[in-house]
């Protein structure tokens, strides 16, 4: 739809991009007003990443970009150019999960799913940077990732209980 | 009774005791592997192609006015626009329990954010571009906030037309009046039980409007063909209540609307009954076989959708000198927002709960639900008890500091115990409450008191109990289909909604049971109200014990319908036949066993050769058995609902003095569910509906100025609770005194652990400071200011 503001706007500036998304190679002409949530879930159908709120205060749209957490809704699609990206999806490897998805689905850690994928990605960064991480480092981690449903409590245990698996 | 008695009779209760293969098992969630991956979709996840429309609403700027004229021509003349639409075009009631809201304001406004318009373009840009040229003019009219002014005789009227509202029978308007309900209750003679009483204590509370703040936003896309069918996808909660107050709405048969619900993130209530739908639909309906899709910003969803009802509420108890209460006068003023059209029943609620799970003689409680112009109250977990609750629980430690009691003595020694009279003149089921408020009372320790290092921090305990039963309709039912897959798998369709609280799960772990199959060969299907069987709602913490009923229901369908068969084709009496791992097996001949699948498809050889049977399919369905309505006047019935779920918490704080900051340590809940089908799941309700609670206890308060504008509509200005606000020690106890009529004795726990949070804390407050802050939230300017207060009075009593 982008396209046609553009046209009626009789500006027709676009940019082209290339980047990776869970491995995969894209490329793509980009606006310089859409963003990498846009472009992830309307371009090329990654819907993982939600739209919670549009102004970075949520986390629900949480990607990995050159391995850094990032909040989607606030990244340009045209500073994505030459990046990598990582969604929930680029965390299963030959359809085996990442343990953090293991351990949120065996903790409960899951209620309406919503916030799930930016959290685990938030955690994951976490995990690669410091496998035994403290509760209270967990916590901050997530201190942008809001969920409204499980009280933060399954989330910290299930991040504890991923990093156990992964130091054996 | 000797000690031998004893160990017999313990043996024999052994042998009793049902053994379970799937039930009170904390199996792993059926929808987490879908979550966690990411494939699960969401409403904004489905595609819609090319052809999709956007549509944007135009809002009100004034809080109450007479829309004097709306020019939509500039709009509609803007390249890319393909349909507005205005209150005139369609100017229809809608509503749950009081019809008294249009789709879109007819010649009125009656708040800041009220839709007066709706367009629908080829983007959200250019949609948005249109809402700039929609011109509309109004004529302002004197406005009401406040609602015990709002029920005065004098104030302005917001809505004339009340007398003229359709509404359910057990609503009670009191038209010329902004009174859209009045619910009262009269048991015993108060003034006798006052008389009776030593002591009386009096005093008013008050809770804010907040906001549910699921992370998904209301989303819908609605599409309507040539034939005026409609279809819509939306993050709703009630599929059926959509497809009925909408067609009810429009005056179309209910089979002429199709309600889709996918995966929904984040309900709350926030998303029952209708919200956004009724502007999304006049939409598509001008633009026919084009999908339009409405999805709110975070911003709107702060004064579009639903908020919670604020509150103000003055009680008065009567007790006597051994702690026993004598009598109880309440008045709860329910601000209910510019439409009540779900909240007339948030006020009923809070009227046949308004004691609060205490056996009290002499009881005088009115209930009101007042019009003012704010946004839209409306439904929000606990349905009016977190509020009440607060009162109520607030009230009771201000009671027992009073007599010099302790909290937890002096509501044990109140606390409803099965057999006891309720408010309402019935009898109380058998209940775990006292159990509950021992439990959380030991686990934190209430008599110690904790000191703290530091000279400006000081710590307290406090400790609420709640109940809650589900409000609803008395014909509120749920029906299931169960069907066979070749494999031997089976597929549930019902219209609940997994909203998070592990429906799915639930229902997965009833027909393993009941059928022996394992989980991982049950698939629970999302709504589809044109294939899926009826639903009323997914409100009211109902559904375990309501879609439970009926899918137990079902199961027991197909378990008659194969044994029948095999009786005939085996020659063995079907009492002889029993499931066990998914095969038939026949008690008195061991030799006669079949696989499931083997019969619930293809049917099975007679004796004789022919072949009978086929693909079977288990119905069942559950209404409330036994609830009768209620006295008008008096609020007496013999079973206004159908059963209370009771709980606890306690919990401790450190209050800050220098700061006025709350911080919450340690919490224990405990909750009788009757029985917990999932342990682990039933733990996971507890811990985030405490922090929830625990949100709306130290943070949360929609902002308006003077004129009734939403002042805080963002997650920066509306702060809810983040992972560093959690206590780090939760303690989750479950309590199971079996309901006589729920699925393995369950009943509800989603919306029961954030219904005592906000009263524990400002009691744990009150044992830490000494004051009394009767007005949620505890912000650290309340809690500052009631220290300064209280120094004041110190110095004054010197």
């Amino acid at each position: 739809m982008g396209e046609v503001i553009a046209f009626e706007r009789g500006s027709y500036m676009r940019k082209s991009i290339h980047f990776m998304v869970n491995g995969e190679n894209y490329n793509l002409e980009v606006f310089p007003w859409e963003t990498l949530l846009e472009v992830l879930r309307n371009k090329i159908g990654i819907t993982s990443p939600k739209y919670g709120c549009g102004k970075g205060e949520c986390g629900a749209c949480t990607v990995i970009l050159n391995d850094e957490p990032v909040n989607s809704c606030l990244v340009l699609a045209i500073e994505i150019d030459g990046k990598r990206i990582i969604t929930v999806e680029g965390l299963v490897k030959d359809g085996k999960l990442h343990p953090l998805q293991e351990a949120f689905i065996e903790k409960g850690a899951v209620q309406c799913g919503f916030c799930t994928p930016g959290m685990i990605l938030s955690l994951s960064v976490l995990l690669k940077r410091n496998p035994d991480p403290s509760e209270e480092e967990i916590q901050e981690t997530i201190a942008g990732n809001i969920c409204r449903c499980t009280g933060y409590v399954a989330i910290v245990e299930a991040t504890r209980h991923a990093a156990n698996i992964l130091s054996k | 009774m000797s000690s031998d008695k004893i160990k017999e009779e313990t043996i024999e209760l052994e042998i009793v005791k049902e053994e379970f293969s799937w039930i009170g098992k904390d199996i792993p969630r059926v929808d987490a592997w879908e979550k966690v991956t990411g494939e699960a979709k969401y409403t904004d996840d489905l595609q819609f192609g090319p052809k999709l429309l956007h549509a944007k609403l135009k809002r009100s700027p004034v809080s109450h006015g007479k829309i004097i004229n709306i020019d939509t021509k500039r709009a509609l003349s803007l390249p890319g626009v393909k349909a507005v639409v205005t209150g005139t075009d369609f100017p229809y009631l809608i509503g749950l329990y009081l019809k008294d809201r249009n789709l879109y304001a007819v010649d009125r406004v009656r708040f800041i954010g009220e839709p007066v318009a709706g367009v629908a373009a080829i983007s959200e840009e250019i949609a948005e571009e249109a809402l700039e040229l929609i011109e509309v003019e109004y004529k302002e009219l004197p406005t009401v906030f406040d609602p015990v002014l709002g029920a005065r005789p004098e104030a302005p009227i917001i809505h004339p037309d009340l007398g003229r509202y359709p509404h359910s029978d057990f609503i009670y308007p009191v038209p010329g009046t902004n009174i859209s309900n009045h619910f009262k209750v009269r048991k015993g003679n108060l003034e006798e039980g006052f008389k009776n009483s030593d002591i009386i204590i009096e005093d008013s509370y008050q809770v804010p409007h907040i906001q549910h703040s699921t992370i998904e936003t209301h989303v819908a896309i609605a599409e309507v063909d040539f034939r005026r069918n409609v279809t819509l996808w939306t993050s709703s909660q009630s599929p059926f209540a959509q497809r009925n107050l909408i067609a009810q709405a429009f005056g179309l048969p209910q089979s002429k609307v199709r309600v889709i619900t996918p995966y929904l993130g984040g309900g709350f209530g926030s998303k029952a009954g209708v919200t956004i739908e009724a502007c999304l639909v006049p939409l598509a309906m001008k633009v026919l076989g084009y999908p339009v899709k409405l999805r709110m910003t975070r911003e709107e969803e702060f004064f579009g959708t639903f908020v919670r009802q604020a509150l103000k509420a003055f009680v008065k108890m009567g007790v006597k000198k051994d702690g026993k209460i004598q009598a109880l006068e309440v008045k709860y003023y329910w601000a209910g927002g510019a439409y009540t059209e779900y909240g007339v029943n948030i006020t009923r609620a809070s009227g046949y709960s308004s004691s609060g799970p205490y056996e009290i003689p002499n009881v005088k409680s009115d209930t009101y639900c007042i019009y003012t112009n704010h946004p839209v109250g409306g439904p929000y977990r606990g349905f009016g008890m977190s509020e009440i609750h607060f009162a109520i629980e607030s009230h009771m430690d201000e009671a027992a500091v009073k007599l010099g009691m302790d909290p937890v003595e002096f509501r044990l020694l109140n606390a409803l115990r099965g057999g006891a009279e309720t408010l309402t003149g019935n009898k109380m089921h058998p209940t775990g409450l006292s159990d509950c408020i021992l439990t959380v009372a030991t686990t934190l320790n209430m008599k110690e008191k904790e000191v703290c290092k530091s000279p400006v921090k000081v710590r307290g305990k406090g400790i609420a109990a709640m109940w809650k039963a589900p409000a609803m309709p008395p014909d509120a039912g749920s029906s299931v289909f169960v069907k066979f897959n070749e494999d031997g798998s089976i597929n549930i369709l019902a219209s609940g909604m997994e909203i998070g609280q592990g429906y799915h799960t639930v229902l997965t772990q009833i027909a393993a049971e009941a059928l022996t199959i394992h989980p991982e060969k049950i698939k629970v299907l999302s709504p589809d109200t044109d294939r899926n069987p009826y639903e009323w709602q997914t409100v009211a913490s109902r559904l375990t014990w309501s879609t439970g009923n009926a899918l137990l229901k079902a199961c027991q369908d197909i378990k008659d319908q194969v044994f029948a068969l095999l009786s005939k084709s085996w020659e063995v009496n079907s009492k002889d036949l029993y499931l066990i791992n998914g095969h038939v097996v026949c008690l008195s001949d061991p030799t006669k066993k079949i696989a499931l699948k083997n019969v619930a498809i293809y049917g099975i050889r007679m004796p004789d050769g022919k072949l009978e049977g086929g693909p079977i399919m288990g119905h069942g369905m559950f209404v409330p058995p036994d609830v009768t309505p209620v006295d008008p006047e008096t609020g007496q019935g013999r079973k206004p609902v159908v059963h209370f779920t009771t709980g606890a918490q306690a919990v401790e704080v450190e209050v800050d003095t220098e700061t006025g900051v709350i911080k919450v340590l340690k919490a224990a809940s405990a909750f009788d569910v009757g029985k917990a089908i999932n342990p682990l799941q039933v733990k996971r309700q507890m811990e985030g509906g405490l922090v929830q609670g625990l949100s709306s206890a130290l943070f949360e308060e929609l902002k308006f100025d003077q004129h009734g504008k939403t002042l805080n509509p963002s997650f920066t200005d509306y702060k809810i609770a983040t992972s560093l606000d959690v206590p780090s020690d939760i303690v989750s106890n479950i309590i199971e005194a079996p309901e006589h009529d729920g699925p393995f004795g369950a009943r509800g726990i989603g919306e029961h652990p954030m219904i005592p949070t906000a009263a524990a804390i400002a009691n744990a407050v009150y044992d830490a400071i000494g004051v009394r802050i009767k007005r949620l939230p505890l912000s650290p300017e309340g809690v500052l200011s009631a220290i300064k207060e209280k120094g004041g009075e110190k110095r004054e009593e010197k």
